[in-house]
């Protein structure tokens, strides 16, 4: 792996060049450590952090970059007359780079010498029969331009690793050479190396904005592109769900208000579940256990929401479905079919939420200060009649956010629905059918073989963007409920 | 409770009779009402409380319940010699596979002779309870030839029907003949586990084997994908502690009040309460679909994940750091150090306990997740064998833990819903001691000043 290699060589070259400009230092200060501006290990820190940051820098916008640039040049050989009816570029792009591939590890395994898989004038049938006899999946018959492009991308991608390399290495020996010229006794190292690493610091930081811009684009662009194949009126108004995988989804219907039906039937059975239970059990810690009950109950509570959301899909699946289909199925009351239904995910969910009401409420009615508990009691008031006239009231806007908080998290959640709520979109009122979600259906657009230019694996990213604002917009407003309650009490 | 509402026979002494009966004891009727609304509002509280530990107490039954039998298999032990003529005469034919079943049955036919079970066994019955041991036994041979004249004894794996029976999944009433299993082969299996032939062992191949087919149930194994979990959180570690500690030092001890502190901290409040599938779209449309890494590889697991867990752990992180009084810092500026030395050399240090058990709590997190894997591919991937290296590790296809999970939850076939279930026990003992371990570093090493 040259990669690899790569980056252990610019570390030794980091390593080496420490000790050189640590001993350069000393050695120009006379082996007087007083006359040295800082001490020497930052002259050292100095030299190898020359070395590895922009190597490193280069190194990731190269390896981003370089994918782009292949990419044209092999966009351009490829011919209009090549593409075939009903396929696009980018498939028959993903095909060069399928066969490129293919090639590389028929050469690696032996089964074809380097001169045969760089050979232009090769015989196509030859070739297709040798990858597959190497074992190579060649999905269709490669024709004669994707096997001239597959060599050219070949061709490209190693001679473009090996510039990679030499430039990396050079710009590596470049920062070293520089940060040891720069380095004697009157250098400023220790500035020079705080300020590295606050910039460092910085970058880390903005790691969460980057992965909010990646997120915002990511969904922008491909919703984008699914509007300009799908209309969003029918999108945001549809009231049917039947996506067509075959005829290149130009007969399916992607309504998503049956999806959003589903989502918010099965948030709202959870939160049934959960407000009440979590909310009670708030209560009784925070105001009527005895330490010790406290510090048994609350623990084991909190379990409950360390579990794996897998887990709460397999026991909606396996377990609740099943009993709930004894009760009210048609040996029972006759009012459910199968055992994945509304009822089914939004119970498990429930359960799955009981914690996190109850110790986000917790903390709220502990907020409430002592004395308005105290002047409650001093009138006379029983320990019940405070909680629900005076302390409840008083943390009723940071109940709230919890609720909100709770809610986002049933909505945006997904392995209990793909499990246990059924895979059907339908507008029903009645809670012991199956129904579907826009988190269910996300998984199932973009499982297995994707085609990324069809409306119906598209449509996805458009589910993805309508989830990711519903929940974004609960959190802000819940945050801002949550944050002025606190500070109205602090 | 005024005077002229008292009939008037019952107040002899009309001025004190509504208060002079009563005792101070005796609780009037608004009191009594009171009290027990406070006692049912206590019972509520209680109740609550009970649901919410009978739910844990189900869901822990169900999990143990029903995962346990994945941790037994039932082996047919069989001792028997191939003897150099045989191998030859086997390895001649068309079929070998077949020419070596042959052999086989007639070895434990004459093997149940000998221990005395009369019962007639046909080949097709063996076949059925055994599945198909030919392929085994000739991968064995043709490796140890040596062995060739010898008796060798095979733990061979009974088929997954007759591994349901004896761990009571399929029973005499609820099974019915098919070309899988008759119930005339149930009685031959009774016998046999009399005979001590047929008997249940711990499943080690479950915890070091890798997934197989739709077909084949009992040969399914978890370890495959444990590894993949492994190095998926080995990114994780890797990449979510530097870039989480170095972001929270920046926002707790030199970020300036400003507007860009500001979005910093607004965009990782709300990435942590954004759910995990968008992190799985994310990572398909950015390392999959525009970076072109390899899908289903733990790679591309890691870095979805890490920037899942990263906001989790800066806020452990940034709770840690608040949590090193000031008089340290202090005390080190007042001696000369730089506010960077005084960071790193003073206030870092202290706070470390606490940012490992953040960070712990995060990995445990990340490694029960499955919704991302879902999207970048890791569930249609069949991980069929053990990475070929550590590199090959991070780059090659693999499954992770709960994509396995759930790969098996997804199929048909009973079994493996009982490997579902084995997975989980395995899953969350991986979770719980990474939430010991949280634990006793916490209450080690944590400083309370």
């Amino acid at each position: 792996m040259p990669l690899f290699w790569l980056i252990l060589i610019v570390l030794a070259i980091a390593a080496v060049g420490y000790v050189l400009g640590r001993s350069r230092a000393m050695s120009s200060a006379g082996g007087e450590l007083s006359a040295l501006h800082s001490l020497p290990s930052y002259y050292g820190t100095n030299v190898a952090m020359k070395v590895v940051v922009p190597a490193f820098l280069l190194l990731i916008v190269w390896l981003l970059a370089q994918p782009f640039y292949v990419n044209s040049v092999i966009s351009g050989m490829i011919p209009e007359t090549s593409i075939e009816e009903g396929s696009s570029r980018g498939l028959v792009i993903a095909e060069v780079r399928r066969a490129a591939r293919g090639l590389d590890n028929a050469v690696a395994s032996g089964a074809m010498t380097e001169e045969f898989a760089s050979n232009a004038r090769a015989d196509i049938a030859d070739v297709s029969a040798r990858l597959k006899d190497a074992g190579q999946i060649v999905t269709t018959q490669i024709t004669q331009p994707i096997l001239l492009a597959a060599q050219r991308y070949r061709v490209l991608n190693s001679t473009g690793n090996w510039i990679m390399s030499v430039v990396v290495i050079l710009v590596a020996l470049f920062g070293a050479f520089w940060a040891l010229r720069e380095t004697n006794a009157e250098f400023r190292a220790r500035n020079v190396v705080e300020k590295g690493v606050k910039a460092i610091l910085i970058a880390a930081a903005s790691i969460a904005i980057l992965t909010t811009i990646g997120i915002v684009l990511s969904l922008v662009f491909n919703t984008w592109e699914f509007f300009r194949l799908y209309p969003a009126s029918d999108f945001f108004f549809g009231l049917t769900w039947s996506p067509s995988f075959s005829g290149r989804g130009s007969s399916s219907q992607l309504g998503i208000l049956p999806l959003l039906w589903g989502t918010f039937y099965i948030s709202i059975v959870a939160l049934v579940v959960a407000v009440p239970i979590g909310l009670f059990a708030a209560v009784y810690l925070s105001e009527y256990a005895s330490p010790k009950v406290r510090a048994v109950a609350k623990p084991l509570l909190e379990v409950l929401a360390g579990i794996p959301t897998i887990v709460y899909g397999l026991f909606a699946l396996l377990t609740v479905g099943p009993l709930l289909l004894s009760v009210f199925g048609n040996e029972g009351l006759g009012i459910m079919q199968a055992g994945t239904a509304v009822m089914t995910a939004g119970l498990v969910m429930g359960i799955m939420l009981i914690p996190f009401v109850s110790s986000l409420s917790d903390d709220i009615i502990n907020a409430v200060p002592q004395a308005m508990r105290d002047g409650s009691y001093g009138l006379g008031a029983t320990k019940s009649e405070t909680v629900r006239q005076v302390i409840l009231p008083a943390a009723l806007p940071g109940i709230v956010g919890a609720i909100l908080l709770a809610a986002s998290r049933a909505i945006g959640e997904t392995m209990i629905v793909v499990l246990g709520a059924g895979a059907a979109a339908r507008l029903s009122l009645n809670p012991f059918e199956a129904m579907t979600t826009v988190t269910a259906k996300i998984v199932s657009q973009l499982t297995g073989d994707a085609d990324f230019a069809s409306p119906v694996a598209l449509v996805a990213f458009a589910l993805g963007m309508t989830l990711f604002v519903i929940t974004l917009g609960l959190n802000i407003v819940a945050l801002y409920i949550v944050r002025k309650y606190r500070e109205q009490y602090d | 409770m005024t005077d002229a509402t008292l009939p008037p026979e019952t107040s002899a002494q009309p001025a004190k009779a509504s208060r002079q009966p009563k005792s101070l004891y005796a609780l009037d009727d608004l009191t009594r009402k009171r009290n027990a609304a406070e006692k049912r509002f206590q019972a509520y509280g209680i109740a609550a409380i009970a649901i919410g530990l009978f739910f844990l107490v189900v869901l822990a039954y169900a999990i143990i319940s029903q995962g346990i039998p994945a941790f037994s298999r039932t082996v047919v032990e069989v001792e028997f010699t191939l003897t150099q003529e045989q191998y030859d005469a086997a390895e001649g034919t068309l079929f070998k596979t077949k020419a070596y079943e042959e052999i086989f049955i007639n070895a434990l036919s004459g093997q149940l002779t000998e221990s005395g079970i009369e019962t007639p066994v046909e080949p097709d019955a063996i076949e059925r309870i055994v599945g198909k041991p030919g392929g085994t036994i000739r991968a064995f041979f043709r490796e140890n030839e040596d062995q060739l004249g010898q008796a060798v004894r095979f733990d061979l794996a009974a088929s997954s029907r007759v591994d349901g029976y004896m761990s009571g999944r399929i029973t005499r009433d609820s099974m019915t003949d098919s070309r899988f299993l008759m119930s005339s082969d149930l009685d031959v299996v009774d016998n046999l586990v009399e005979a001590g032939v047929i008997k249940t062992v711990f499943n080690w191949p479950f915890i070091t084997g890798a997934d197989a087919g739709v077909d084949n149930a009992a040969a399914a194994g978890i370890g495959a994908s444990v590894i993949g979990s492994f190095f998926m959180m080995l990114v994780v570690l890797f990449l979510s502690l530097p870039i989480g500690v170095a972001a929270s030092i920046y926002l707790e001890e030199f970020a300036p009040q400003n507007r860009f502190t500001d979005l910093i901290e607004v965009n990782i409040s709300n990435l942590a309460a954004v759910p995990s599938i968008v992190f799985g779209i994310l990572g398909l449309a950015v390392f999959i679909q525009f970076m072109h890494l390899p899908q289903s590889a733990p790679l591309v697991g890691g870095l979805v994940l890490t920037l899942m867990t990263l906001p989790t752990i800066i806020i452990s992180t940034r709770a840690s750091l608040k949590a090193v009084p000031p008089s340290i810092r202090d005390a080190a500026l007042g001696v000369g150090a730089s506010k960077m030395q005084a960071t790193f050399h003073h206030v870092l240090p202290l706070a470390m306990p606490g940012i490992l058990t953040g960070t712990i709590i995060g990995l445990a997190q990340a490694l029960g997740e499955t919704a991302p894997l879902l999207l970048i591919g890791m569930v249609g991937f069949v991980a069929r064998g053990y990475p070929d290296g550590f590199i090959a590790g991070f780059t090659e296809p693999n499954s992770a833990m709960p994509a396995q999970i759930y790969t098996w939850a997804a199929r048909s076939d009973l079994a493996f819903t009982e490997k579902a279930w084995g997975g989980i026990i395995v899953l969350l003992i991986f979770l719980l001691s990474m939430n010991i371990i949280a634990i006793i570093l916490r209450r080690r090493f944590e400083r309370r000043w």
